[in-house]
Order: C-alpha cells, then sequence, then structure tokens
C-alpha cells in the first residue's frame, strides 16, 4: 500500500491505495464518482478523460500513485454553482450525444482543446477530439456544440 | 482489466533509479501510455516499476552548442511546444504531433517511446534519421550509444534490464537543412501504417545530401540507404528524385497484418519517400 494525497473536484482526498489501482478505478470505486466512465480496454475511448493539473489525461491509463499529488478535475467538478459549464451547455443545446457514454470524455477533451485554441476551425476540433470516440452521433454535432461554446466563451 | 499486483518506487534521481531497478523484475515507468495498456491486458507483468516520471533531470530540452539535448521525460506536448526544438530541429515536433491524441501527448514521453521501439512508432525512425545519441545509465556507470546501434529489434534496444534511458542528443539542423515527416494511417490517431523521416539538404535544383529514416517497414526503424547514395545530386524536377525514391524498399522486410500486406507496404514506402523528400525540399 502506498499513501497518497490529491484534490479531486475541489475536495483533498488522503489515501493507501495499492500501486496497480487505476486513477479511473479510484475515482469511481473508492470516491464514488461514476461520471467518469470506462468505455475500452486499449486507452483509445478517451471516454475516462479528466483534468491533470490543468491538462487532459486518460484516467484509465494512470496509476493512482501517478497522481499523487495533483489537483484532478472530473466531469462532475465542471459545473459551477448550479450552472453548467459552457461546453456542458453547448453539448445540450446542440444534441451533441445520444446514449451519452461518450460525453463526459468528449466534454474533457473539448474543455483541454478550447483552453488550448479558443477559437479552433472545424479541423482543428476535429484533431483535438481525435483521441475520443463516439459510437452514435457521426461527430457532427459534437463539433457543432464545440464552436458554439467557443462562442459563449468568447462573449463571457 | 486490473494489472496483476506491483510494488511501486518513485526515485527521483538518476542514481536512486538505478538503484532501485536492481534485482527482481523490475520494469521502468516514464508516461505509462504503452506500459500501462500492457499491464492491464496483462502482456507484462513485473514485480516492481520504478517511476522515473519525477526525476527532475531527466525532463525538458537544453541548448548544447551544436547539439540539443533532450531529457527522456520530456513528454510529446512538452517536444511539441519546445522553443528550442520548433528552432533548431522542427522535424521532432512535426512528427511528435503526429504521435496518438490530446490526452496520450499530455502524458507519453519521448525516452518512453524510443524505449519502448515499437516499429510502427514515428520516434524510432526519427531518431535514426536524425543520427541522434543516446544516453544510458546503469550499475557501472553511463555510456552512450548510436541510433544506428541503439534499436536491436522488435521492442528491443540497447537499454539492458537494470538501465534506464537518461537523454537522447539531437544535432540541430544547420543552415540549409529542411525536413519533413509523411505519416500514412487510415482513421484518426491511428498508428503509421508506414511513415517516412526525410532531411535534405538542397544545392539549387538538386539535393545535395539526404537522410531517410522509414516506420514499419521491418522489425527496427531502418534507414533508406540506398535511396539516400541515390539521392546525392539528383535533380529535384526531371526525375531524379523518383529514380531515387523509387529504391527506398530495398532492404526493408515489412510486417504483414491488418494495416496492409508487406508488398502494398513496400509500394507505399517508394510514394511516401518520395513525397516526404520533395516536401522537405520545398517543392
Ligand atoms: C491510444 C494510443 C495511441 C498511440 N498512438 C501512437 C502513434 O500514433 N505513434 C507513436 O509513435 N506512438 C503512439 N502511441 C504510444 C505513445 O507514443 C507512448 O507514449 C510511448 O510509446 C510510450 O511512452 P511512455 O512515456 O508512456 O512510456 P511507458 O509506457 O511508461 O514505457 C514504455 C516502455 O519503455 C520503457 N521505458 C520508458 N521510459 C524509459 C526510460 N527512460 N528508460 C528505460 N526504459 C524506459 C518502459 O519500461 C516500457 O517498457 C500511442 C499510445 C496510445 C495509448
Ligand atoms: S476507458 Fe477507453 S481510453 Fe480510457
Ligand atoms: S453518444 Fe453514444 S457513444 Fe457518443
Amino acid at each position: 500500500m502506498t499513501t497518497i494525497e490529491m484534490t479531486v473536484d475541489g475536495v483533498r482526498y488522503q489515501d493507501e491505495v495499492e500501486p496497480r489501482l487505476l486513477l479511473v478505478h479510484y475515482l469511481r470505486d473508492r470516491l464514488g464518482l461514476g461520471g467518469t466512465p470506462i468505455g475500452c480496454d486499449t486507452s483509445n475511448c478517451g471516454a475516462c478523460t479528466v483534468q491533470v493539473d490543468g491538462v487532459s489525461a486518460k484516467s484509465c491509463t494512470m496509476l493512482t500513485v501517478q497522481a499523487d499529488g495533483s489537483e484532478i478535475i472530473t466531469i462532475q467538478g465542471l459545473a459551477k454553482d448550479g450552472r453548467l459549464h459552457a461546453v456542458q451547455q453547448a453539448f445540450h443545446d446542440e444534441h451533441a450525444l445520444q446514449c451519452g457514454y461518450c460525453t463526459p470524455g468528449m466534454i474533457m477533451a473539448a474543455v483541454d482543446l478550447l483552453r488550448e485554441n479558443p477559437d479552433p476551425s472545424d479541423q482543428e476540433i476535429r484533431d483535438g477530439l481525435e483521441g475520443n470516440l463516439c459510437r452514435c452521433t457521426g461527430y457532427q454535432n459534437i463539433v457543432r456544440a464545440v464552436h458554439s461554446a467557443a462562442t459563449t466563451e468568447a462573449r463571457s | 482489466m486490473i494489472p496483476a499486483s506491483f510494488e511501486y518506487r518513485r526515485p527521483s534521481t538518476v542514481d536512486e533509479a538505478v538503484q532501485a531497478l536492481v534485482g527482481g523484475d523490475a520494469k521502468v515507468l516514464a508516461g505509462g501510455q504503452s506500459l500501462l495498456p500492457l499491464l492491464r491486458l496483462r502482456l507484462a507483468f513485473p514485480d516492481l516499476l520504478v517511476d522515473v516520471g519525477r526525476v527532475e533531470s531527466m525532463r525538458g530540452v537544453r541548448d548544447d552548442g551544436e547539439h540539443l539535448v533532450i531529457g527522456a521525460v520530456t513528454t510529446h506536448h512538452g517536444v511539441v511546444t519546445d522553443p528550442l526544438i520548433a528552432q533548431h530541429c522542427p522535424l521532432l515536433a512535426q512528427a511528435t504531433s503526429t504521435v496518438a491524441d490530446p490526452a496520450v501527448r499530455h502524458r507519453g514521453t519521448f525516452g518512453g517511446a524510443l524505449s519502448h521501439a515499437d516499429p510502427a512508432g514515428d520516434l524510432p525512425a526519427v531518431a535514426l534519421a536524425l543520427d541522434a545519441e543516446f544516453e544510458i545509465a546503469g550499475p557501472t556507470g553511463r555510456r552512450t550509444v548510436a541510433a544506428s546501434e541503439f534499436f536491436v529489434d522488435y521492442l528491443q534496444t540497447a537499454v539492458g534490464a537494470g538501465e534506464v534511458l537518461v537523454s537522447v542528443r539531437v544535432p540541430k539542423l544547420g543552415a540549409g537543412w529542411a525536413s519533413h515527416y509523411e505519416k500514412f494511417h487510415r482513421v484518426a490517431q491511428a498508428w503509421a501504417i508506414v511513415g517516412v523521416a526525410a532531411i535534405v539538404r538542397r544545392d539549387g535544383d538538386s539535393i545535395a545530401e539526404a537522410r531517410i529514416g522509414l516506420t514499419n517497414m521491418g522489425s527496427t526503424p531502418l534507414r533508406a540507404s540506398a535511396t539516400e547514395s541515390a539521392l546525392a545530386g539528383a535533380a529535384l524536377h526531371d526525375g531524379g528524385v523518383t529514380a531515387a525514391t523509387d529504391r527506398a524498399s530495398e532492404g526493408t522486410d515489412p510486417p504483414s497484418d491488418l494495416g496492409g500486406a508487406a508488398d502494398y507496404r513496400r509500394h507505399l514506402v517508394k510514394v511516401l519517400t518520395r513525397r516526404a523528400v520533395l516536401a522537405a525540399a520545398g517543392s
């Protein structure tokens, strides 16, 4: 067992974990943060994407012990004071989901993209979301939602 | 799947890392972007992981006169955004920006990709074309290995058990040199079916000198030596380049897999080498 400390969605945790515990399992099974799903066993789908120290990472491809001392933000930490994050709101408004399984990861990747590039082109959005697979939407509405969130964020 | 159990150490210096690796079935962990998928599929089950991710002396890029020295745990994202690399070795930034996706590039490291030595990985062929030098630390001290000796076989490098890749030296590309990485894949985020790294020095309307590295054309990255020799003095426009790049498959032994059959890759490598050389030469 290894002692770790981290902040998740603004709450500080200290825990004893097995080194083999994946970050996504820690978030889901130990902290009860089921908003971050697991979609694959090969690090390809991006459903599990969270923010680690300000940048996106696939939480299924990280050991909890590697996140020791880090600040994690999950999909459940994006809304502020009961108001959805601009990207969450845009996914809702633009119907950028069907079954919703990829949505948490898609939104976390989109937030990361807009942080680096607040006004992306269609191609830049597609490149930025390259690590996230959606089995339902065909991506058109997802790209539209990211554009719409970029516009909202530019206005606010 | 959940990985099999292992112990975990997180050294903060290279010496501590080398000490931690002594004995048992230990493995180095860097970004984990290749190793963790293997552990999860239980294709690897080491007793101990030595996490070098926080060895600060192994991170970042520094100017060393004629060379850049890139710390092994510099992330792909760090390579893509580094100003020294942009100025002196843009080929590396361009090739690295084609690796995986943004989230994987935030955690995966330059040294990890080279140590993993996947023949479909983009960076080994680039390191080979650049004549990079690898600094390796082990129980008996440090040694430097040339790129031509580093890639030994499929997923095997000169880094032995108990050793750590510390940094990689790449030459600055001087005035007159230009480069391009041409990667062929069919879907987003995919590995290269074939990739070609070209570095050329142009002299008027012809190529003076060229170095070509090939991705996924054998069990290790390869140099297209026949093409390199034929390119010296080749005219850019009267078919000289094509005659030279048509020899790019000589001496290769590409795999046949779901990405393509071996003879398809032998054809593809000629097309991509021509594209890479012409793009590098700016025509
Ligand atoms: C979805 C996905 C897509 C990908 N697509 C591509 C792609 O298109 N092109 C491409 O080139 N790569 C691709 N990769 C692989 C990526 O480049 C990895 O980041 C890289 O191969 C491994 O780097 P790492 O730091 O994560 O190493 P790790 O996974 O930590 O380690 C990999 C191996 O190298 C050894 N190792 C690591 N660092 C050292 C060191 N300093 N000294 C000694 N041994 C060391 C480890 O023991 C292990 O055997 C992809 C990965 C994923 C998950
Ligand atoms: S669960 Fe698929 S990438 Fe993490
Ligand atoms: S909405 Fe179903 S996987 Fe994307």
